[in-house]
């Protein structure tokens, strides 16, 4: 019954969505305020039935409704509470519910902040919002029913994936979702600017805080992945390159070039064409990502497949790319409009290699990636493109954007003269400069590792210039220092808050060089009080202890941890799920500023007499996630609504 | 081309890419083909659980059927190790030798297995993984044949059925040892 | 036709399953652990999804991260123990394509992708940095058009 009402209200959900879509359309056209109304009155009702969709399949984990093969797939009776909630999305059906409820969510909020304000460009965002609904809706109820039901009902579900057992996946799908159908708005606006032939610059003060929003759930979803590899799968890496990752690192590339590119359309009128050429792009990528995750064209570690979804999802992408591209080459010669450029030293231009440089390593991941597929395609033979090549091609762009992060905030507009330069870069070059000898001093051998720590240092000087002087101007006007601080921050919060993500930036960036640089590891077999030493510190195995949990069966090992003091007991452990063939790793760590003691438990002797165990010393990681809290503060600081100039 | 048709190129650019990924779906980016099909076996010594020496030189001039298998690979091996000893049964006195190697597996679980399923062909641990490696193999199981001479000639993934196994080795059994 | 249905992700992503390496016989020449790491990180782990040899915690990883470690004993150089793998893999196990041949087109991939973003960016910065000669005067506004703007601005509020 539930299901059957679930699933009903999916059916009404998409016929609602069309009829809103066509009534927006409709009344953009004719301008009749009626149908607008009614268009909304629909996309409401949309959102409250995949809310209710969404609530009917949850009832139907914590019921334990094995009748529905969703449910008895992703879980069983020993599946504890909180993950009968969170693995609604654990699996293609629910996530995709989840994706199509956020959608649903955005739609609302652009019709209550925008109704108003667009005139012109709303109705349109309308519809094509309405449209990606649409066709959402259509996946969930014909292409991956999540109420699909089974007979004969078993007893007992198959259970949740052990891996996703983990807070990281509670939270990794729904801040990478809310990112990726965040871009769907500025996407929308693009459109009915297009549509409209409304391309000046009102579409893109529409969607600033759209796309900073969007980005930065994007970040954080990227982030937690990488936290949520580094501490469950047991590999001690972050990062692998695999071609689902990639699939929502490219949005992210362009999204960021796209971050830049409006502050130029913005402040001198120029890269119209481009600007929406990039948003066309970044929608494209997000829709190429879940076409990889879902379709199983490429071998990955992530991806769910299913039958006819990547048919559905390639037909998307193709309706999509299609429209939009045309649109854009009708629109042709209102877009393409003379630029013009003072002097190639300028923020314009520090602004252009930017772009060039994240849509080029964009490229790169995209070629990288889709590879495999072309080399077989075109001789037949399957070759692997993974993190090694990655790896390389990407730290030189990577380096030069970090090279413009310190450049372009505070190079001049237009013309930048001499005197402009050097008052600005002496210091920074001086100590990016110092920073490398500095480092090279300490023994740092590896060119990346210093090239890193130099331009870390520059970057970081150009920032604290900026702030400093701005600081002193205000203290010399009689303001104390730390309101003045305050009062800067508050009243620039677009600028420093772009400076705060780009610290953020840099702290990963230190975090992730660290970490490849230097961090070590070793693998060996212990007898119980054996111990083994690595980079200072010793591990000694102590005992095992096995446990039964609610849904899996679990050894730990005790392994004591000290470096001339003692730094406590760690368990990692190997958990027994009865719906796997093979165990679980679960690994046991300590985090520090400087260094990651990570241990994982290898093969062990029934009678606890001696244990496998991979030991690990992993330097800076713990920047990485504490880069991602200053790149959060720099983003909210950022979105702040603009303080009004005192009369 | 007019100036003015040059923009059509750019959604127009849009559909090598789509037309790749289409083909994506043609192909299983999982079924690795192996570039052993039609080189020597590479030879093993291994020790079978009953302690009896197994070498493939030993096999020359006989259809050689090599599965790979561990007790953990569940439904697949399972399902595959009657049909082995079906075929073993009724091939060896046709000149076919069925041997598996047991792969990434624990003494007792193995034993258990050709047990439960009542094994009476030929079997032997790997146990430094070095004879699966040698063979290129990735999972289990993994079957490999192998002619009079000693080539690979066929490589299969995945279980076995009567049939599959029928097709590959009578047109072996049918060659010349030469 | 069933295929294995062993779950690779998830073996490859669980840990160690049978014994402990067995020791090999006294090495004839020393080799490090990095030796054997550098190696293996170029290796694509087969039952794993995206991970090399050198990262993965599976047992297949760990035999051949043995394999590796015995061939450099022996005295094989680092590109044979590689074409030792390839020989029975295929080119699918290097993680890094060759840089020859067809796969010679990934690496150049990017070096294409800047140089033409370059040569756009670069032609369209030449172009607008150009000015047209004739902007020394400023745009001649009509008397009655300037007793408006007065006007309107001077009504401001």
């Amino acid at each position: 019954m539930i299901p059957e009402l679930g699933y009903g209200a999916a059916i009404v959900a998409l016929v609602l969505a069309l009829w809103g879509a066509v009534t927006a359309a409709l009344g953009a056209r004719t301008g009749r305020p009626a149908l607008l109304l009614s268009a909304q009155h629909a996309a409401l009702a949309v959102f409250v039935l995949v809310t209710a969709c969404f609530a009917l399949l949850t009832y139907a984990f914590l019921t334990f409704d094995f009748s529905v093969r969703y449910v008895a797939t992703n879980t069983n009776l020993g599946t504890p509470f909180y993950y009968r909630i969170t693995g609604v999305w654990g699996a293609l059906e629910g996530s995709i519910i989840l994706w199509t409820w956020m959608l649903g969510l955005y739609t609302l909020i652009v019709i209550v902040r925008h109704r108003e304000g667009a005139r012109e460009l709303y109705p349109w965002v309308l519809t094509v919002m309405l449209g990606v609904l649409a066709f959402f809706l259509l996946v969930i109820t014909v292409a991956a029913p999540p109420f699909a039901r089974q007979a004969p009902v078993p007893a007992d579900g198959r259970g949740l994936n052990p891996l996703l057992e983990d807070t990281g996946m509670i939270t990794h799908p729904v801040a990478l979702y809310l990112g990726f159908t965040g871009l769907t708005v500025p996407f929308a606006f693009a459109m009915a600017a297009l549509i409209t032939g409304r391309v000046g610059d009102a579409w893109i003060t529409l969607t600033r805080r759209w796309t900073i929003v969007a980005w930065y759930f994007l970040s954080l979803g990227l982030l937690i992945g990488g936290w949520w590899s580094y501490h469950v799968l047991g590999w001690g890496g972050y990062w692998a390159w695999d071609p689902v990752e990639n699939a929502a690192f490219m949005p992210w590339l362009t999204a960021t070039a796209f971050l830049h590119s409006v502050m130029i359309q913005e402040r001198r009128r120029m890269l119209k064409l481009w600007n929406i050429s990039l948003v066309i792009l970044t929608f494209g990528l997000t829709l190429f990502g879940t076409f990889l995750t879902r379709s199983g064209v490429i071998a990955s570690v992530h991806a769910f497949t299913q039958g006819t979804i990547g048919a559905f999802f390639l037909s998307f992408l193709a309706l999509v790319l299609l429209t939009a591209l045309g649109l854009l080459a009708v629109r042709w010669d209102a877009l393409h409009a003379q630029g013009e450029l003072d002097s190639i030293v300028s923020r314009e231009s520090a602004f252009l290699l930017n772009n060039v440089l994240l849509v080029a390593a964009a490229f790169t991941v995209f070629f990288g990636t889709v590879f495999p597929l072309l080399s077989e395609a075109a001789r037949g033979v399957k070759v692997s493109v993974g993190a090694p090549f990655f790896n390389q091609v990407n730290v030189p762009l990577f380096l030069a954007l970090i090279f413009l992060m310190g450049v372009g905030p505070l190079i001049a507009w237009r013309r930048a003269s001499f005197d402009n330069l050097r008052r600005n870069f002496l210091w920074p070059v001086l100590v990016g400069v110092a920073a490398a000898a500095f480092f090279f001093s300490l023994g740092v051998r590896s060119a990346i590792a210093v090239l890193v720590l130099a331009l870390t240092g520059f970057v970081a000087s150009t920032i604290t210039v900026d702030f400093a002087r701005a600081s002193r101007a205000r203290v010399r006007l009689g303001e104390p220092l730390l309101p003045a601080m305050g009062g800067l921050l508050r009243r620039h919060n677009r600028r420093y808050g772009g400076f705060g993500v780009h610290l953020g930036i840099l702290i990963i960036a230190v975090g992730v060089t660290g970490s490849q640089a230097w961090s070590v590891q070793t693998e060996t077999t212990l007898r119980r009080g054996e111990y083994a030493e690595l980079a200072g510190y010793r591990v000694r195995f102590e005992d095992l202890t096995a446990s039964e949990e609610s849904n899996h069966f679990k050894v730990a090992g005790a392994f004591t941890v000290s470096n001339g003091r003692g730094l406590g007991v760690l368990r990692p452990a190997k958990k027994f799920y009865p719906q796997e063939t093979s165990p679980i790793a679960y690994v046991d760590y300590r985090l520090g500023l400087r260094e990651d003691i990570y241990l994982v438990l290898g093969d062990f002797a029934r009678d606890g007499s001696q244990a496998t165990v991979k030991f690990q010393v992993n330097r800076l990681v713990s920047w990485i996630w504490i880069g991602g809290l200053v790149l959060t503060a720099g983003a909210v600081l950022a979105i702040l609504p603009e303080k009004k100039k005192a009369a | 081309m007019s100036r003015r048709a040059w923009r059509w190129l750019i959604p127009l650019s849009a559909l090598p890419v789509l037309a790749l990924l289409a083909y994506g779906f043609r192909v299983d980016p999982r079924e690795i083909p192996s570039p052993l099909i039609g080189r020597p076996a590479p030879g093993f010594a291994l020790t079978t659980f009953e302690g009896a020496p197994l070498t493939l030189e030993a096999q020359r001039g006989r259809v050689v059927v090599v599965n790979f298998w561990a007790s953990w690979c569940y439904p697949a091996c399972y399902e595959e190790a009657p049909v082995l000893e079906r075929s073993w049964r009724a091939y060896r006195d046709r000149g076919v030798v069925v041997v598996g190697v047991d792969i990434q597996d624990k003494a007792e679980a193995a034993q258990k297995f050709i047990r439960d399923l009542g094994l009476s062909f030929p079997n032997a641990p790997d146990p430094t993984g070095k004879v699966s490696v040698d063979y290129g193999t990735y999972g289990v199981p993994e079957t490999f044949f192998i002619d009079r001479r000693g080539r690979i000639r066929a490589k299969h993934v995945g279980a076995l059925t009567d049939e599959v196994l029928r097709t590959h080795v009578e047109p072996l059994l049918a060659e010349p040892a030469g | 036709m069933r295929r294995r249905l062993v779950p690779v992700a998830t073996l490859c992503l669980a840990v160690l399953l049978s014994g402990a390496a067995r020791g090999a016989p006294a090495p004839a020449r020393p080799v490090s652990e990095a030796e054997v790491h550098e190696i293996a990180g170029g290796l694509r782990c087969v039952v794993c999804q995206n991970l090399s040899v050198a990262d993965s915690p599976s047992e297949m990883a760990r035999q051949m991260r043995a394999i590796v470690r015995e061939r450099l004993e022996a005295g094989e150089s680092p590109a044979q123990v590689v074409q030792y793998f390839v020989d029975r893999y295929g080119d699918w196990i290097l993680l890094s394509p060759r840089r020859s041949g067809f796969t010679l087109l990934v690496w150049l991939a990017p070096l294409v992708a800047v140089a033409l973003g370059f040569a756009i960016v670069g032609v369209l910065v030449w172009k607008w940095t150009r000015r047209p000669a004739s902007t020394g005067a400023a745009p001649r506004v009509d008397p009655a058009m300037r007793e408006r703007i007065r006007r309107e601005t001077e009504a401001e509020p």
